[in-house]
């Protein structure tokens, strides 16, 4: 990331840089996409305007919101375990934070360059689920409890799939780096022709689609938000929580949305890159350094879109029974996933 | 030895993290409640993973964040809180044996302590730890280990089926 400098950064500037940007990364698109799609695109969808009042177009209700919740009272339950019950939020934003780790944003704008990347990413979005479990249990409430089972048993088994279908990417792309798997998208070409590169969402869809619809249940957004469903659980394990430890949750989820938009970007759509036979680069090193500005903002393009089908699937289906939901899982998504490793291992072998 | 051969900020990480994990792993076996003990135990298995990032090992690192905390502890719990899941302070928790386990403990202890110094006793580890690439542990795996591997592979594929045998009510 220093090479676009002048100067020779030392390394706990490099890292305070790094800590830096990984808040931003996290914070930003969390903040977008509660505006854009949230509040406002939610509000076209139902024929109403949404937030109109603070600031031009209701721009500002973001900070109202967030002012509220700074204010409100901290309540914790009298039966309540209480310091697990203050470390559970703490717990699933920290996965946030260690996820947005490996994103690339271009040549040399990466947080980390982690070799199993990928394998990383799946790792730490696993530990989410440990704070959303905490939460249930901690409440002392069987609302709670009950929505952080429904967690657990979802993102047990939602996971399997989207780790399955990534399979299929690391195959074709023969690297767990995400760094390469962009390159390699980016430098690839389909049956000879170049122009456009060869972003996995063509030769790996079935992954695509499953890998969305997985991280769709990850994220326990509807139709897979069995463990806050409001009209049986309240909110599910977040019943309890109020004010700024409510405010983790809320940014923790629409954080980790963005996260896995980012990361869908760089496995399926080609990530921060444009296709390289464009200005003929042939490798990552012979990339322009204008890349490094330019890579971020064509990263935060793809990852509006992909946030823009999660919550347009969001807002627009009805919410699967919890039986329903299991069997869609492990009888559907994961014989489809593992028929995709198989094929895309054939075709990697003869071509 | 020379001072400059010693690995100054890896020995002091080492240290931090061993003496968290003993803490945290003392209070696995004392503390009064079964979901905290099994939260203690994911700061064991969390500082294990850091261990193995300290010596350059991030494949392994990251297969024991995903799978024993990611798995097997989200299991652990989610067991526990389905079945026996109270908030506060239990009794009766401790085993009536559990004066047993403390030589059958000591005696692990040495015997992996014997097998570890025996065989690496005056090895050292590279002053610049090589990083394992995946493809040298899959060469390896794949290549003179490709015996156990399957051998391995059975074991849980028998373990699979006796689940779904022992869970299948009909």
């Amino acid at each position: 990331m220093m090479s676009m400098f002048a100067v020779e950064v030392p390394y706990w500037g490099q890292s305070l840089l790094r800590v830096l940007g990984g808040i931003v990364a996290v914070l930003l698109p969390a903040g977008t996409i509660v505006y854009v799609f949230l509040f406002k695109m939610m509000s076209f969808m139902q024929s109403r305007l949404g937030p109109m009042e603070a600031g031009p177009y209701g721009s500002l209700q973001l900070v109202a919101e967030v002012g509220k919740w700074l204010q409100k009272e901290d309540i914790i339950p009298e039966r309540a375990d209480a310091r697990i019950f203050k470390m559970a939020p703490i717990v699933v934003l920290v996965s946030t934070f260690l996820l947005v780790a490996v994103v690339p944003f271009g040549p040399d704008a990466w947080f980390t360059n982690f070799e199993v990347g990928i394998f990383y990413a799946l790792a730490v979005s696993s530990l989410s689920v440990l704070g959303i479990l905490m939460a249930g249990w901690a409440s002392a409430n069987k609302y709670s409890l009950l929505g952080g089972l429904r967690a657990a048993g979802q993102l047990i088994a939602y996971e399997l799939p989207m780790v399955l279908a990534v399979i299929g990417v690391v195959i074709q792309a023969g690297t767990m780096n995400l760094q390469q798997i962009v390159v390699a998208q980016n430098s690839g070409s389909i049956f000879g022709f170049d122009g456009l590169g060869n972003p996995y969402i063509f030769t790996q869809f079935v992954g695509f689609v499953v890998f969305m619809i997985a991280i769709q249940a990850e994220l326990t957004q509807a139709p897979f938000d069995m463990p806050i469903a409001e009209s049986e659980l309240v909110s599910g394990y977040m019943t309890e929580y109020s004010g700024f430890r409510f405010l983790i949750f809320f940014i923790g989820e629409f954080a980790t949305a963005g996260v896995f938009s980012l990361l869908t970007s760089v496995l399926f759509l080609g990530g921060w890159g444009v296709p390289f036979a464009w200005f003929g680069w042939t490798d990552v090193d012979s990339v322009a350094n204008w890349m490094n500005v330019v890579g971020p903002v064509i990263m935060i393009t793809k990852m509006m879109l992909i946030a823009f089908i999660i919550m347009w699937v969001r807002f627009s289906s009805p919410r699967f029974r919890e039986d329903q939901l299991q069997r869609f899982a492990w009888k559907v998504l994961i014989p489809v996933s593992l028929g995709n490793i198989a094929l895309t291992s054939i075709f990697k072998v003869v071509m | 030895m020379f001072a400059a051969e010693l690995l100054v900020a890896q020995n002091i990480g080492f240290a931090v993290i061993a003496l968290m994990m003993i803490v945290a792993a003392l209070r696995v076996v004392t503390t009064s409640n079964v979901v905290h003990a099994a939260l203690w135990l994911v700061v064991v298995l969390g500082g294990a993973a850091a261990q193995y990032i300290l010596l350059a090992a991030e494949f392994v690192a990251v297969t024991q964040v995903l799978v024993y905390i990611g798995a097997v502890m989200v299991l652990f719990l989610f067991g526990t809180m389905l079945t026996r899941a109270r908030i506060g302070a239990e009794r009766d928790l401790n085993n009536a044996y559990w004066r047993l386990g403390i030589p059958v403990a000591g005696a692990l202890f040495a015997a992996m302590a014997i097998a570890l110094v025996s065989s690496f006793g005056d090895e050292q580890l590279p002053a610049e730890p090589e990083v394992t690439s995946v493809q040298q542990i899959s060469d390896q795996i794949f290549g003179p280990y490709l015996l156990p591997f399957w051998a391995l592979s059975f074991v849980l594929l028998a373990a699979i089926i006796g689940a779904i045998v022992l869970a299948r009510k009909d």
